[in-house]
């Protein structure tokens, strides 16, 4: 390559960069901006809507409901989704399209749709079992599983699973071995993956929680907005730029893990 | 032998197994002797790899038994047969170094960290690989890659040895030389040994005793000369090494082929026409000055040197034959040239167009 041409180059990536920087980030410098605005046209700038978060007893609630719901989606759906799709791959194969089929069919129903559908569960779960926000967590389970179980079958679609538990049961091993010490470690990248989009979509759910009765950060947020507008952005902020950080440490990862 | 000392005798009986309605093994019975290395050889699809699967429990008969060292193993999972398996595709586990892979069956074993590090060590040896026990898979090449397996069976102890066409992801110079290598180890480890293959050249050069199938069944077992030399039917004769199909007609307990009479294989066929199957190195070769035209006179049209040997195609007007013979006399009779052909009256089989074939 000539030299003229890799300047150009550069210049075109960098061109590229800036104007998906400016994209992603103007909108969010300016709700920064915002939240900063006091409350009349002349004030100076504040913190004051950022001090709030913390300040607001229920918003705090609502974040940490919202990270135990992420986590709990998170490993929940590991914990049922990878083990099933190993088995299908290794012992039903036929079943495999009618997996993938069931795992991507949340993503074509409306939310409002499903929380129509799961109402009557939700209610008898409430009187029946808990009236937690945790409870969430089941429903926000059938909503991550498009998403994970696309992570997850990259994952194992890069590795032999077949020949790798066979060696491995061989060898001795039991099928909990096989997962925990074979497969696990051979995808580790695409269940940080897996793992990180449930959290970024639990941490963004309103239609769920705000149908059902529940506060959980977006409901919060949309609550907050109506009494102080500056409070309510600077959490959307926060949120985003927690929701860009999780994004990077996963394509971050997943580079690391590269072969 | 040391070899007969610590391998176990390894019994199939009468194995059964389909696949919806298609059988993929039709009463399999097989005995392996202690410290043996028997190998079944056979087309894709003939029930080789279901047969070894079924020792390995990684699959279940419909019936028949697996019997270790007279123990009765069939109802065994996988993971307590204990089998030592190298398979097709390269199985080591990508994120453990040679050394890790080599020692993970001996840690579900409970074998001490320092026994494991020793036996590991001892293992790679055996196969050459000391100096890689910290590579992983991906820095290994694939004849590399088979020998951690091979090391990573072994260490283990197994009571059965399975080998399921370890080689066939191989080149071939790799693979001739890893062939040698696994026979080496296979006989110092003195562990009976099942060898899955297609591979015709490999099968006979490996094993103590070759099983050749077809259709889910034993067509004939023998030792690697008595496949070669005396194949029990027209399928194995076809199977195992080249052979020309040449018409011919039965009579008086002989076949006539082209005016030549050939002992037969089969002693009580009825008379009639037959193909008889005549092995290249059954056909010689010489100049043809006369020009007198005859059944056995033709045209080389083709020589594909060999090496020590050569593969002469002739022309004889109706049909080809093959001859292989040392190469300094395949070069005396270049494509083009008019040659006489003979056949050496070895005892041949006659194969009846596709017929049931003849018992084992």
């Amino acid at each position: 390559m000539t030299r003229s041409r890799r300047v150009k180059l550069q210049l075109f990536r960098g061109a590229v960069f800036l104007v998906l920087g400016a994209f992603v980030l103007a909108p969010i410098a300016a709700m920064f901006e915002f939240s900063t605005r006091g409350t009349k046209v002349d004030s100076p700038r504040t913190l004051v809507a950022w001090t709030n978060i913390v300040n607001t007893p229920d918003l705090i609630d609502a974040i940490v409901a919202s990270l135990e719901l992420a986590a709990i989606t998170s490993i929940a759906m590991l914990v049922l989704l990878l083990p099933t799709m190993v088995w299908v791959r290794l012992r039903l194969p036929s079943l495999n399209r009618i997996v993938e089929f069931l795992c991507l069919l949340p993503l074509t129903i409306p939310a409002i749709a499903l929380v129509v559908g799961l109402y009557p569960i939700s209610r008898w779960m409430r009187i029946n079992v808990s009236d937690s926000i945790l409870m969430l967590s089941i429903f926000y389970l059938v909503i991550v599983l498009p998403y994970s179980y696309r992570a997850l079958d990259a994952g194992l679609s890069a590795i032999d699973v077949k020949t790798l538990s066979e060696a491995a049961r061989s060898l001795g091993a039991g099928w909990g071995t096989v997962m925990l010490r074979v497969i696990v470690p051979n995808m580790s990248s695409a269940i940080l993956n897996a793992g990180l989009l449930s959290v970024a979509v639990v941490l963004g759910e309103y239609t769920f929680a705000n149908l059902l009765n529940y506060q959980n950060l977006q409901v919060a947020i949309a609550y907050v907005g109506q009494v102080s507008a500056g409070t309510s952005i600077a959490v959307s902020v926060a949120s985003l730029l927690f929701a860009f950080a999780l994004l990077m440490i996963l394509s971050f990862a997943g580079r690391g893990r590269a072969r | 032998m040391t070899a007969a000392q610590t391998g176990v005798e390894v019994r199939l009986e009468d194995l059964r197994r389909s696949y919806g309605g298609v059988t993929a093994l039709d009463g399999l019975s097989l005995t392996l002797a202690p410290g043996e290395l028997v190998a079944l050889l056979g087309p894709s699809g003939c029930g080789k790899t279901t047969a070894m699967r079924l020792v390995a429990g990684l699959e279940e008969a419909n019936s028949g038994r697996v019997m270790f060292g007279g123990k009765d193993v069939t109802g065994l999972s996988a993971n307590k047969r204990d089998v030592g398996m190298v398979f097709q595709a390269y199985s080591l586990f990508p994120h453990m170094t040679a050394a890790q892979n080599v020692t993970f069956g001996l840690q579900l074993h409970r074998v001490g960290a320092a026994e494991r590090k020793r036996r590991a060590g001892d293992m790679l040896d055996l196969v050459g690989l000391s100096g890689f026990a910290n590579r992983y898979a991906h820095q290994l090449s694939g004849g590399q890659q088979q020998r951690v397996a091979l090391a990573r069976a072994l260490a283990i102890k197994p009571t059965v040895l399975l080998l399921d066409e370890p080689l066939s992801a191989l080149d071939a110079k790799v693979r001739a030389r890893l062939r040698d290598e696994i026979r080496r180890v296979q006989l110092e480890a003195g562990v009976t040994t099942l060898f899955v293959t297609h591979d015709q050249e490999e099968a006979l050069a490996i094993a103590d005793r070759v099983g050749v199938m077809r259709e889910g069944r034993l067509e004939q077992l023998g030792s690697p000369t008595e496949i070669y030399t005396r194949p029990a039917t027209p399928f194995v004769a076809e199977f195992v090494g080249l052979t020309n199909r040449m018409p011919g007609i039965v009579k008086f307990g002989m076949v006539e082929v082209r005016g030549t009479q050939l002992p037969l294989v089969q002693q009580d066929l009825p008379a009639g026409p037959g193909t008889a199957l005549v092995r290249p190195e059954a056909v010689s070769l010489a100049s043809d000055h006369d020009a007198v035209p005859g059944p056995l006179i033709g045209t080389v049209i083709a020589v594909a040197f060999l090496g020590a040997t050569s593969r002469v195609t002739v022309d004889l007007g109706d049909m080809t034959v093959l001859a292989q013979l040392p190469t300094s006399q395949a070069s005396e009779h270049p494509a083009g040239t008019r040659v006489r052909l003979s056949i050496r009256p070895d005892p041949v089989l006659i194969a009846r167009e596709e017929k049931a074939p003849a018992e084992p």
